[in-house]
């Protein structure tokens, strides 16, 4: 019970919280006064279109890029809340390699394209000291088929994958070190329909049976409703609402939004 | 013999203090790459212009000098560097290993246990042991600084998981002074224990690169493994065909052209005092004899 | 006070920014409360905001003003006020809802669409898929549908794997859009059975129903929506 209790109260401390957070390049205002807590187990839309700023402000969150003001914290595995500005460089790629993952819409980005898929998924072990090729072999074999990758293929490289291939093998990289907190940067886009709805499925499956917090950029509002549980919109680099995800699609409130809402395409 | 239009071992002195302050860095910071202004030397790249100017750095006129390519001192390149430096700076030279003070190698550590004192240059195509994971410099120097060295192992990874074994077999990865990941130059593996605890200084020089590393003397060398697939040292089965050691690397040599050939040892002065000590092989005397034609 | 919904004065407008701005009132002052073991049954004409009700009431739909308490594990939550956290723990732990349409994600198997829900709440898959085959089987789903993702039925049959969804679950509150809408008499006749079932299992319902002879079989009360229409 007392158990139980703590990790309640462990829940209700946020994992990232993002205070008046801005990015200024010159007179340009890529994305202004964001203010947001994400909480364990949390999956956050950030939605708007191209030039809104969203990519701008994933980028911020996942300390790429350095804000011109406010500022990002995050709860580190020791419960502590750090400004990720005052991280070091090797604490920050460190949080990289485990506590985070990061899935690019190009896999290539994200995937070394001529090592094994096997060492693609394994590198994150090794890079946190991992030394027993069986094990590392074992892992990396149980991940594949956790993104349905035939084990057969696990000494191809990547590039001789298809595109939902390569995505679903560049989910099992970032979360084979159990993350807490998974950026996604329109993880579908470029790929079929039917595609899109194993990848989708695979991630909704995946987030909730890891618990995993994520925060997930995307112009599609159909990736929105499927994997997210708040969505913020944003427009000209701002925030121009936010709520639960069903409550903002069903029931928007900004004439922006309510555009957004209405331009979707019947299913 | 010393020609006197080229200054002491052909580099002018700033040149040579230029690279020596490069070499001491480098020996502070074992297995680190330091970077230095490499000159135009009168050698193609790849025919070992980073260790001619190492050498010609450290060359005083009492040392011996000794230079062997692939372990061999009679080859091509082996002999015109150690007639480059007997003209320009007039110092003595040797195939004797024991007798040497400065040993500039390509592809091989000699096999008699090298002692204190000695300087071993090794002359070096590609210094990056990361490059061929990682192509961006930028991002390689990060890793190097902040010790993420996960994505060496990627490459032990891929080998175990194509060939079933570690099949890497030369410029394989070692780890110095429990720091820096480095590549030793494309020695072959069998070399890399030696490399560990050595009495000698060991300097890398790669002249296209523009690196120098070093390996002080007595600092730990560790080859990278995997605790269920040990580092091995591959060698033949066979003996040496002419003095017959069973402990030293060995070359293929084709002695005829209807497909004959035997192995011998790649250090040729290592294999010489073995025969003068009265050591024999299969084929002993056999490649000195030229075959009767007809 | 033991009411599982307790509403008092809410309401909600929609403006229409796409429309020039005009404003939408759909409703005001609504007023009522649902005990344990109580089935509410909203009535009025279309276009009265039984819907827009239902929808407040799960958080779905904002609500510009007045309360929406909600028992929520031993304390009074309003929904008209919370964080979306707290309206997603309200959810998990105490409101289900049953749509009239199935928003199911694509390539699902049907028994796991159903066995969702439980899985969420920490049951064990086995445990939960063959509860809700109990459930399925119950409202007709022949065994071999199970296993395809339910997009690819006839719209009772999604309806119907709907409901098992909607009734699988022990949740305290249940809110029901037309469960019967497109369902044959049969099928019916088990809805108003699992209706009865949850009653008993003092679960506090509000239902829209149309089919007069349903609205009969279920309801305990009837609160007319019309009363509480926004003077456009």
């Amino acid at each position: 019970m007392a158990d139980n209790n703590a990790a309640v109260q462990d829940n209700d401390q946020p994992l990232l919280m993002a205070e008046g957070l801005g990015k200024t390049y010159g007179r340009l205002s890529a994305c202004r006064d964001v203010s947001f807590a994400l909480y364990p187990g949390e999956v956050l839309a950030i939605v708007g279109e191209s030039g809104s700023g969203k990519s701008t402000l994933l980028q911020l969150l996942s300390a790429q890029l350095a804000p011109s003001a406010g500022k990002v914290s995050y709860r580190m595995r020791d419960g502590v809340m750090r400004d990720l500005a005052a991280l070091g460089e090797a604490e920050r790629r460190f949080l990289f390699r485990t506590d985070w993952g990061y899935v690019h819409q190009d896999p290539v980005l994200g995937l070394r394209m001529a090592v094994s898929a096997g060492a693609n998924v394994g590198e994150r072990l090794m890079a946190v000291g991992w030394n027993h090729y069986g094990r590392i072999r074992d892992t990396a074999t149980s991940w594949l088929e956790r993104v349905e990758i035939d084990i057969e293929r696990i000494d191809d490289a990547p590039r001789t994958y298809s595109g939902g291939m390569r995505q679903r093998l560049q989910i099992a990289r970032n979360l084979v070190t159990e993350p807490r907190l998974v950026f996604m940067d329109e993880p579908t886009g470029g790929l079929d329909v039917s595609v899109q709805a194993r990848l989708l499925d695979l991630m909704r499956n995946l987030v909730s049976e890891l618990g995993l917090a994520a925060i997930v950029v995307t112009h599609d509002l159909a990736v929105a409703r499927l994997l997210s549980h708040r969505v913020m919109v944003m427009k000209g680099g701002r925030v121009i609402e936010t709520g639960l995800t069903d409550q903002v699609l069903d029931d928007p409130r900004e004439p922006y939004t309510q555009l957004l809402v209405s331009s979707i395409l019947p299913a | 013999m010393n020609a006197p239009v080229y200054n002491f071992a052909y580099l002018d002195e700033q040149t040579k203090r230029m690279i020596r302050r490069a070499v001491l860095k480098a020996i502070a910071i074992p297995g680190y790459q330091v970077p230095f202004a490499s000159r135009e030397m009168p050698m193609p790249y790849g025919w070992g212009t980073g260790g001619v100017q190492v050498t010609a750095a450290i060359l005083g006129p009492d040392d011996v000098l000794k230079v062997i390519d692939q372990g061999s001192d009679d080859t091509t390149n082996a002999i015109s560097i150690r007639k480059f430096f007997a003209r320009t700076a007039g110092v003595a030279t040797t195939t004797a290993t024991a007798d040497a003070t400065v040993i500039q190698t390509r592809h091989r550590i000699p096999e008699s246990p090298l002692h204190g004192g000695q300087v071993l240059v090794y002359q070096v195509p590609i210094p990056e042991p990361l490059r061929f994971l990682e192509p961006r410099e930028t991002e390689t120097r990060r890793m190097h600084a902040l010790g993420e060295y996960g994505l060496m192992h990627v490459k032990l990874y891929e080998d175990i998981a194509r060939f079933g074994h570690i099949a890497t077999s030369y410029a394989y990865p070692v780890k110095v002074n429990a720091r820096y990941v480095m590549d030793p130059s494309p020695t072959p593996k069998f070399d890399n224990p030696k490399m560990d605890n050595c009495p000698a200084l060991q300097l890398f020089g790669a002249g296209r690169e523009k690196r120098i590393y070093a390996i002080p003397p007595y600092t730990s060398v560790v080859s990278l493994d995997f605790e269920d697939h040990p580092f091995t040292r591959y060698r033949f089965d066979a003996p040496c065909a002419l003095c017959g050691a069973d402990d030293s690397y060995l070359d293929e040599i084709v002695t005829d052209d209807q497909g004959s050939r035997m192995f011998v040892c790649s250090d040729t002065d290592y294999c010489e005092n073995r025969q003068a000590e009265g050591h024999r092989g299969s084929e002993s005397a056999a490649p000195h004899k030229e075959r009767p034609h007809g | 006070m033991t009411a599982m919904i307790d509403i008092s004065r809410a309401e909600k407008t929609f403006t229409m920014h796409l429309q020039g701005g005009i404003e939408l009132p759909v409703v005001s002052g609504v007023t009522f409360q649902v005990e344990p073991g109580e089935c509410v049954v909203l009535s009025g004409p279309s276009g009265a905001g039984k819907s827009s009700i239902l929808k407040m009431i799960f958080g779905n739909y904002r609500c510009d003003g007045g309360r929406i308490g909600i028992r929520h594990q031993g304390a009074l939550v309003d929904l008209a006020s919370a964080e979306p956290r707290q309206i997603l723990s309200v959810r998990r732990a105490t409101i289900g809802y049953v749509s009239q349409f199935l928003r199911a994600v694509p390539r699902v198997a049907t028994i796991d669409v159903v066995a969702e829900p439980l899985i969420s709440n920490g049951m064990a898959r086995p445990e939960a898929q063959e509860r809700a085959g109990q459930l399925l089987r119950r409202l007709n789903i022949p065994e071999r549908l199970w296993a395809l993702p339910p997009s690819t039925f006839s719209g009772g049959e999604q309806q119907r794997v709907n409901i098992a969804r909607g009734f699988i679950s022990d949740l305290p509150i249940l809110l029901l859009d037309e469960p019967t809408a497109s369902l044959d008499a049969a099928n019916r006749a088990v809805v108003v059975e699992l209706i009865d079932q949850k009653k008993r299992a003092d679960v506090a319902m509000v239902a829209i129903v149309h089919d007069d002879e349903i609205r009969h079989l279920i309801a305990d009360r009837i609160v007319d929506v019309t009363s509480f229409a926004s003077a456009a």
